[in-house]
């Protein structure tokens, strides 16, 4: 059997680049609301801000950033951790899978106020 | 097989002392042909320099009182090895050299005059070990007494809690030195093992260090950090954390956040004290007795 090999009609083809395109684009636009960026900022012996919330299911990426020694950040109910050295910006990306309140503290450590040095992430649903 | 303190009491039936073998099975070690035993002691924790009524109110007087029960041992130990955090951290550089030098000149009323030392984080964490360097020595090395090969690791002066690629070196070189049969005592401050990681009860490239030792048939560490009792085997390889000497801390994930343990009036000292080890000649063992800061048994 010969296979058909007919040309696509130039409307079709429009059609297809126009909801290929509103596609790409509905994409770019989740891939921005993914990137919700939260900047913290470490010193001793806080983070600022200290409560974080996010939702579950939306991505997200927190960016550290020292202002004075090497910290750390460890939140365990979420399985995310990262060193933050001064001079530099650590990042974390992570999808919150389930709802609650989480602690994280700094896991390097820093000096008198270390083991006080906490803060808590708040995912809603 | 992992051994908790209550299989060990099960094991010495009752009474302190507690035997504690350094093999996975039936096996000899090198390197006692001189055929002496000998008593070593661990003192750790000690946190000279802490200051919280409600935690220690003779913060100042804990560490003199174990000195002296120290003192009254008999036999006396062939040395002492504190197991670091000798001091109570401080942000203060000069306040630091300072605990670091009261710390020295009390331990220096020990009638044993060899006495070895470590840092803690709380000593060395902040500058990287520059003033226990100056002031107590080197933060890694090892030793060979009466046939026993003695290493000790620093893991406290990367203030994430590494021994480091430099430091793994080392130690790879001296172990190759070593005789796989040979009777070796590994000391550090944190564990080598995750025994709580949020907790901060690791070392990171811990294993690294593990892997290395595995190798040799006859390795036991002992180690200080969590303030308390605890007995691990990691394959072959046994692991006895000791009391500290100024506060207790909570048994690993018994309460939300890890907190010292308030002082009970009840029973003052409660939870602090050192532990003698017993190296006995001719066996892979050792007999820990678990002493109090006034040298009452455990």
């Amino acid at each position: 059997m010969k296979a058909r090999t007919g040309k696509m009609p130039a409307v079709a083809l429009a059609v297809l680049i126009f909801f290929l395109g509103a596609s790409l684009m509905e994409v770019c636009a989740i891939a921005d609301d993914a990137g919700q960026v939260i900047k913290i900022t470490a010193k001793r012996y806080e983070y600022n801000p200290d409560t974080i919330t996010v939702k579950k299911g939306v991505p997200v990426v927190l960016e550290f950033t020292s202002l004075d020694r090497l910290h750390g950040f460890n939140c365990p109910g979420l399985g995310i951790r990262t060193d933050i050295a001064p001079g530099k910006v650590a990042t974390l990306r992570f999808v919150p899978q389930k709802a609650g309140t989480f602690p994280f503290h700094c896991d390097n450590f820093c000096g008198s106020g270390h083991e006080g040095m906490t803060g808590t992430i708040i995912v809603t649903e | 097989m992992k051994i908790n303190r209550r299989d060990f009491l099960k094991l010495a039936g009752y009474g302190s002392a507690i035997f504690v073998s350094g093999l996975a099975g039936p096996g000899r070690w090198a390197g006692a042909a001189d055929g002496d035993g000998f008593l070593f002691v661990q003192m750790s924790d000690t946190h000279w320099g802490f200051s919280n009524p409600a935690v220690n109110p003779d913060s100042t007087g804990t560490l003199r009182k174990a000195i002296a029960a120290v003192n009254d041992l008999n036999p006396q130990p062939d040395f002492i090895m504190f197991t670091g955090d000798l001091t109570h951290t401080t942000d203060d550089e000069k306040e630091r050299r300072k605990r670091m030098t009261e710390f020295r000149d009390i331990a220096g009323g020990l009638k044993v005059k060899k006495l070895n030392y470590m840092p803690g984080e709380h000593d060395a964490s902040l500058d990287e070990g520059a003033a226990f360097k100056d002031i107590f020595g080197l933060t890694h090395y090892s030793f060979d007494h009466k046939g026993v090969h003695f290493i000790v690791l620093d893991n406290v002066s990367d203030p994430t809690g590494s021994i480091g690629d430099e430091q793994l070196q080392w130690l790879a070189a001296d172990l190759k030195k070593q005789d796989k049969e040979v009777r070796i005592v590994v000391f550090t401050h944190r564990p080598l093992f995750d025994l709580a990681p949020d907790w901060d009860w690791h070392t990171r490239d811990g294993a690294k260090a593990l892997d290395l030792l595995m190798p040799y048939a006859h390795v036991t560490v002992f180690y200080g950090h969590i303030h308390q009792e605890n007995h691990r085997t990691t394959g072959h390889i046994a692991h006895h954390s000791a009391r500290g000497l100024m506060y207790p801390l909570p048994a690993p994930y018994s309460v939300p956040k890890k907190m010292p343990v308030p002082w009970d009036p009840a029973q003052p000292y409660k939870g602090l004290g050192f532990r003698s080890v017993d190296a006995k000649a001719r066996k892979a063992a050792y007999d820990l007795t678990e002493y109090g800061v006034k040298g009452e048994k455990r």
